[in-house]
């Protein structure tokens, strides 16, 4: 087909590569010369697939830093982190019981940057999970889960799990006494559930330990099948889903509205948020298309309700806040991973634990209910945990308004209250089993059952069900129950988690401080 | 009113094929998924032998113990026989030590704690260590299976 304004021959050819890096760009980012105007501003944003994700105009609200402290942000990012540091060690490691330490030795010792790779990783490890468990902690204290946002709790909760879970199956890979030494454990808890069979006498027709526990290990052992099936979720099955949710959770986001915020924003609130000028053409009667297709969101968008005037272009302000977070994170890793060795002890040793035989601090706090029953510390009370965090938003349908810190009549002070309540309780139950011991001290040939059911964990977490119960009677509102579950959750970690951290020494005992562990 | 109920039945009448149609489908990819999981499980485990000799009779003199620590057993010798103890808790599967002087075994990761006969004396441990079959080889060797636990308290008098 000829062109009647072609120029003739090869000067067409020489016309064309001259424009070739015009034509390049302009097929790359589906839009015309960037201008600077908020039409190619906004294009910027719905013609590109990895940003149209985001809305075009962002409430100022949302981009608040006391509002979110932008940990949502910096837990995609932290996995996006990880994502890349975790490709690139693995080229050199060896997921078999003969390769694995040694190729690990290799990265740190051999492998010019190595070491810093396999450090950023480790520390970009601990920053996800920190900054999933404030933001899970931001999104209730803001009472950002009500509907339409449910779901998208649910959804958080399950990458919660999935990045505990990506985390200990990583703690594995190692091989040194620490991964196998967790393996063990780990696979152990898998198989608690004989704890009760055993006790009911029926181990012989059902064991659901035993099969879970060989469906995790590929053997009944901790060896190389265990290595490599740990290697295999690791690597592809847990970050798969991982991803695919998260896809999904921010999606999510958008389509409920973008952020929760308050309905009594002032100006004041906004202070220091980026503003711009009204445009008059992004408001038009005549709005482009694709403005018409942003209002297919559910609740109130961006524009909708509030007025147009506390939104500002996401290009370039909400992208400038994401890429502060993520400039700040990645030097905090960077310096985190030159100052700091990621540990990696002797070689795995099947005939000599490490004594004490601790878990990474954030599975601390369960490994010390596991110290009371294996099943219930390891199976019974964490499973609650989950279905208890992703019902909240079920259990709790009022309707109040979200977006501020403690938003809601007497959250604050219960908050608070229960804050200081379950500190003293569990301070108290701590003391209590440590001085007098449990069940199986008092009555030596006590039926396992018995502890199983009634160990200081489900005792504690009896007695705040309890209490939420007590407080939904008298104050008639499910989100202040809500509040003291909540609450009794986090504290219930951290304590647990100092505690076995700091407390607990050799065979598990109680020592008032490490350096009074008895030497060998 | 007549044609409306027609209506609505021929619909459920579609609706019936149609449910019918979902359900296979979901029937055959969910038992598809769900052969595809037994995979997970080997039929044939890759463990190593249960089973390992201890020596002859004459390598055990009553009142000595002996600690194999590869198969993590524990072989006692007492005047009315032998007994092989798993030191496997039974907990979470560390491996207990041989506390000699306060006469018990000690779990290094929960703090279990034993007698030398495998009775839990301290939580979490939820059952006692189990104790092994001895057999005895024509040779006189002495075989100890970790596959078969025997009732605590057989001992085997060689």
């Amino acid at each position: 087909m000829s062109d009647p304004n072609n120029k003739p021959g090869l000067l067409q050819v020489l016309e064309n590569l001259k424009n070739l890096p015009a034509n390049a760009k302009a097929s790359f980012s589906r839009r015309g010369p960037a201008d600077g105007s908020r039409r190619t501003r906004a294009q910027t944003v719905f013609n590109n697939v990895f940003m149209h994700i985001h809305t075009v105009r962002i409430h100022r609200w949302s981009l608040k830093p006391t509002f979110t402290f932008g940990l949502g942000v910096a837990s995609a990012a932290s996995f996006i982190i990880l994502a890349v540091t975790g490709i690139a060690l693995m080229i050199y490691y060896e997921p078999s019981t003969t390769g694995a330490y040694e190729s690990v030795k290799n990265i740190t010792f051999v492998v010019p940057g190595g070491r810093l790779i396999r450090n950023v990783h480790r520390w970009a490890a601990y920053m996800m999970v920190v900054t999933v468990f404030l933001h899970m902690i931001r999104v209730f204290y803001t009472n950002s889960y009500k509907k339409p946002r449910e779901f998208n709790w649910v959804l958080g909760v399950i990458l919660f799990v999935l990045t505990l879970a990506l985390s200990f199956t990583g703690y594995c890979l190692p091989w040194d006494q620490l991964a196998y030494w967790a393996i063990t454990i780990g696979a152990n808890i898998a198989g608690s559930p004989v704890e009760v069979t055993d006790a009911l006498g029926v181990t012989h027709l059902v064991d659901v330990g035993a099969m879970q526990k060989e469906l995790m290990l590929g053997s009944k052992f901790v060896g190389g099948p265990a290595l490599l099936r740990f290697y295999w979720a690791h690597c592809i099955l847990l970050p798969v889903a991982m991803i695919v949710l998260i896809l999904a959770h921010v999606w999510r986001v958008r389509k409920d509205g973008g952020l929760s915020r308050p309905s009594d924003i002032t100006d004041e609130d906004l202070k220091g948020t980026p503003i711009e000028e009204l445009a008059e053409e992004a408001f038009s009667e005549k709005s482009r298309k694709s403005y018409g297709l942003m209002c297919v969101v559910r609740n109130k968008t961006a524009a909708v309700d509030r007025g147009p005037e506390r939104t500002v272009m996401s290009w370039p302000h909400l992208f400038n806040a994401e890429m502060l977070i993520f400039a700040v994170l990645l030097v905090v890793l960077l310096i985190l991973g030159l100052l700091v060795d990621a540990p990696l002890k002797e070689l795995a040793n099947p005939s000599v634990p490490e004594n004490p035989a601790k878990a990474p601090w954030y599975f601390l706090a369960m490994q010390e209910i596991i110290s009371y029953s294996a099943f219930c510390g390891g199976m019974v009370m964490p499973g609650l945990t989950v279905v208890f965090l992703m019902g909240i938003p079920f259990l709790d349908r009022e309707e109040g308004d979200s977006g501020r810190w403690f938003v809601g009549d007497g959250v604050k002070r219960t908050t608070i209250k229960t804050t200081i309540v379950s500190s003293i309780v569990i301070i108290g139950m701590l003391a209590f089993t440590v001085t007098f011991g449990w069940l199986r001290n008092w009555f030596p040939d006590i039926n396992q059952i018995w502890i199983t059911i009634v160990n200081p964990g489900t005792v504690l977490m009896s007695f705040f069900v309890v209490i939420a119960f007590a407080v939904i009677a008298k104050t008639r509102s499910t989100r202040l129950g809500m509040t003291v579950l909540f609450t009794y959750f986090l504290v219930s970690f951290v304590i647990l988690t100092y505690f076995a951290l700091v407390h607990r020494g050799p065979n598990w005992d109680f020592y008032w401080w490490p350096s009074l562990w008895p030497t060998h | 009113m007549d044609s409306e109920e027609k209506k609505s039945d021929s619909g459920d009448r579609r609706d019936f094929v149609g449910k019918c149609a979902a359900g296979a489908f979901v029937g055959a990819v969910g038992l598809a998924a769900a052969g595809s999981l037994c995979g997970l499980k080997p039929s044939v485990l890759p463990d190593p032998s249960e089973q390992f000799k201890i020596g002859s009779g004459q390598d055990f003199p009553v009142g000595s113990v002996k600690v194999f620590e590869k198969e993590n057993v524990a072989v006692f010798s007492e005047p009315d026989g032998l007994y092989a103890i798993s030191l496997v808790c039974t907990h979470l599967g560390c491996i207990v030590s041989l506390n000699a002087k306060e006469g018990q075994f000690d779990c290094p990761c929960h703090g279990s704690r034993f007698t030398l006969k495998g009775k839990v004396t301290r939580a979490p441990a939820p059952k006692p260590l189990p104790w092994f079959k001895i057999t005895a080889q024509p040779s006189g060797a002495l075989m100890v299976d970790k596959g078969i636990s025997v009732e605590s308290g057989t001992k085997v008098v060689v």
